[in-house]
């Protein structure tokens, strides 16, 4: 079942052009990765479809779950199912990571039409999914992202990504920067939750975050365009062959 | 842009949620100030003849004196002779239970979300609570006075203890300190009284509720506190007021004194008509707060709330007359649209190893004008002494304004003096994170704001904590895009 279609979008952010026309499509269940070398729009593909309001959609549509994405306030998206694990988390200083996430959730249960979660049964869920982004208990009562470190701060969103149970979650760069066994982790978080109604769209700009979480498609994004998609064969590829050729053989006329 | 200046306007929107008036029979003075109406109220009220000495002697200083204008606030002149200095309740001149109180103040209070009936059963917290300038009820009243604590309004502690009162009045802020000091020595109408014994550790939180209530009816309380040698207090004072087209003044007086290793902790969520978003109306805030630590080892602690009033003038300072004593000030100030507030403390080293503690946190949103203005002084004899600083602003858009005006004077070569000071806006990033959770921009600078305001709302006891971070949210409701 189609969960995500994007049609033809562009999108500019100070009258230039990021977006050139991407089409793509999600369906249930399934992981997706985009791969591109820097600057060439995966994470303004990202904000644009999570509705960062500095960037201007110029054409296209995106439905997700059989709504018009484009028309939804970030809150609503985000409520909806959608989540994005930034490139760049911001620290939100003196705000608990628990009182935020309750509010988070809370929002989107009201969205579903559920009463809020008490406070009791919340911990649990919290030092439940704690176990999944292999987080320390300490976590839970810091302030959002405040002194927390590189990797830190991504195993946060891959816990807030546990908590909030997304229809569809964007990892933008998640794996950047990580030593090999905090890439693990957020594999393992990852992979933990793989479900037939939870699809992926994974963002890298190295192929080795796939080796352990294994997607069914592999799109090559270059110039604001999906120029290339295959399976994980692709990915193994460009590894081989870096971006280098994708440049020459793609550059806009 | 033009989507700001939406969002600014949205924020006017948003009602002023304690606004209406309640209908009680008023006993009140003609308009205007003088010594015939000092001596209407000393008599009303059945003062012993030192009390109407003592305001008969601020009075005339009083006319001597100028208001003062080094403030960075701005305001049409008040005029002394247009407003009424006594409002009292009818009905509540010999009021001493519940059940004798009108039902229209209870059910004010219940607008306000103090149910007295039930704050009774709600365990910690006793309530004097005061209508305009009479207390009317007072409620734990014999639970403390089995331990020896006096806990009443200031008309009754001056009927029932006289000496203590004679004592302590104006001894920390003398009627001649100020100007508006000056003018509620001179027509104070009633406020809280508290002292604690010697090595008693009050068991529960003492709370006053004040509410301005009449039309015009300018609001000078004054609260007296004091603190015999070891024992422990800590005071919350809430203040909400009904919507009115015309400023009202509102000049307080707060006293604390500390004896020997004694501890005062008040705290203040100040919730005044913030006037309305063309900034009319509105409370003027001109308070006067002081402690004394007289005792060496005692310690004064300040914490306030501020979102209300068009104009706040208020600067609660600690006087550490006592070797080791401690002073601590603990401040969130918030303005939006056109409110004002020019706050912050003193903090006069005086005793050996004195230490004080200073935590501002300002907040301007819309026209807001926000100033923290503060003083350490450190004297000869304050050897080893201490002081740390830290005053934050916070910008919320581009019309407000933020400033810090820090004095410091040291006169000795023993003491270190710290300050830190920041300045910062509420990001887009920042919102747009929140948002991307699924939280609403609304909820997202109110979580933002009470992150920022945080090491001072955690000072707060909890319900008052919970109250603060709800009125912090309220106050800023559409100010961000
Ligand atoms: N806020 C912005 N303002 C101006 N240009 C931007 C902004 N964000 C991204 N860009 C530009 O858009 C292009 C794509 O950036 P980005 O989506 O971050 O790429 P990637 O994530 O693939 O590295 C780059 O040329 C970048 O400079
Ligand atoms: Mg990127």
């Amino acid at each position: 079942m189609s969960l995500l279609k994007i049609t033809n979008l562009k999108a500019n952010i100070e009258n230039k052009e990021i977006l050139n026309g991407i089409n793509l499509e999600i369906n249930s269940g399934e992981i997706h990765a985009i791969m591109g070398p820097n600057g060439s729009g995966k994470t303004t593909l990202a904000s644009v479809l999570t509705g960062k309001k500095e960037f201007q959609v110029t054409d296209g549509t995106v439905e997700f779950d059989g709504k018009n994405l484009l028309e939804m306030p970030p809150e609503e998206r985000a409520r909806l199912g959608l989540f994005l694990a930034f490139q760049y988390p911001v620290e939100i200083p003196g705000v608990s990571n628990a009182n935020f996430l309750r509010l988070a959730l809370n929002e989107k249960r009201k969205y579903n039409g559920l009463d809020p979660i008490e406070p009791a049964a919340f911990f649990k869920i919290m030092r439940e999914k704690a176990k999944i982004a292999k987080i320390e208990q300490d976590f839970l009562t810091r302030g959002v992202n405040e002194g927390f470190s590189g990797g830190e701060k991504k195993r946060n969103e891959i816990f807030q990504m546990a908590i909030l149970e997304p229809k569809l979650a964007i990892l933008d760069e998640t794996d950047s920067g990580l030593d090999i066994d905090a890439l693990k982790i957020v594999a393992e978080g990852v992979n933990a939750m793989r479900d037939p109604s939870r699809s992926f769209l994974i963002i890298t700009h190295y192929q080795r975050l796939l080796d352990y979480i294994v997607p069914d498609f592999v799109h090559v994004l270059f110039n604001g365009r999906i120029v290339l998609s295959g399976t994980k064969e692709l990915a193994l590829e460009l590894e081989e062959k870096g971006y280098d050729w994708i440049k020459e053989e793609f550059a806009t006329a | 842009m033009a989507e700001q200046n939406n969002l600014i306007e949205e924020i006017t929107k948003s009602e002023y949620k304690y606004g209406f008036v309640s209908n009680i029979d008023q006993d009140i003075t003609p308009k205007g100030l003088s010594e015939e109406v000092i001596h209407f109220i000393s008599q009303k009220k059945n003062e012993p003849d030192f009390v109407l000495q003592f305001r008969l002697k601020a009075y005339r200083a009083w006319q001597k004196m100028k208001e003062p204008t080094w403030q960075k606030v701005h305001f049409p002149p008040i005029d002394y002779q247009d407003m009424h200095y006594y409002a009292a309740p009818k009905s509540s001149s010999k009021t001493k239970t519940l059940a004798e109180i009108d039902p229209e103040i209870l059910d004010t209070y219940q607008k306000l979300g103090i149910p007295l009936e039930e704050q009774k059963v709600l365990a910690g917290v006793a309530v004097d609570a005061i209508l305009d300038s009479v207390s009317v009820a007072t409620t734990f009243k014999e639970k403390l006075q089995d331990l020896g604590i006096i806990f009443c309004p200031i008309s009754e502690a001056i009927q029932d203890y006289p000496e203590l009162v004679k004592q302590y009045l104006g001894s920390v802020v003398p009627y001649s300190d100020n100007y508006f000091a000056a003018l509620n020595s001179a027509v104070f109408t009633d406020g809280s009284f508290v002292y604690i014994p010697k090595g008693v550790r009050c068991p529960i939180e003492l709370s006053t509720y004040f509410r301005i209530n009449a039309a015009q009816t300018g609001q000078f309380e004054r609260t007296l506190i004091i603190a015999d040698e070891g024992s422990y207090v800590s005071y919350l004072e809430g203040c909400t007021a009904p919507m009115r087209d015309e400023n009202q003044l509102h000049a307080a007086i707060v006293e604390l004194y500390t004896h020997k290793d004694a501890e005062i902790k008040y705290s203040t969520v100040q919730n005044w008509y913030p006037g309305d978003k063309e900034g009319r109306g509105g409370i003027y805030n001109f308070v006067t707060k002081r402690g004394l630590c007289a005792g060496d080892n005692s310690k004064i602690s300040w914490t306030q709330v501020e979102t209300g009033s068009a104009i706040t003038w208020k600067y609660p300072s600690c006087i550490l007359k006592g070797d080791n004593s401690i002073g601590e000030f603990y401040s969130v100030a918030l303005t939006n649209n056109y409110q004002q507030a020019d706050t912050g403390t003193k903090m006069y080293h005086i005793g050996k190893n004195t230490r004080s503690r200073i935590v501002s946190k300002g907040i301007s949103a819309g026209k807001g004008d926000n100033s923290y203005r503060g003083l350490v002084r450190i004297s000869k004899s304050a050897e080893n002494s201490r002081n740390y600083t830290q005053c934050d602003s916070l910008l919320i858009g581009d019309q407000c304004g933020a400033h810090t005006f820090p004095y410091i004077e040291i006169e000795n070569k023993s003491s270190i003096v710290e300050h830190e000071a920041t300045t910062s806006k509420i990001s887009d990033e920042s919102i747009f994170y929140l948002n991307q959770r699924g939280i609403s921009t609304e909820d997202a600078v109110g979580l933002i704001v009470n992150g920022y305001a945080r090491e001072v709302i955690k000072q707060l006891p909890m319900e008052f904590a919970v109250e603060a971070q709800r009125l912090l949210s309220l106050s800023l409701e559409g100010s961000v895009g």
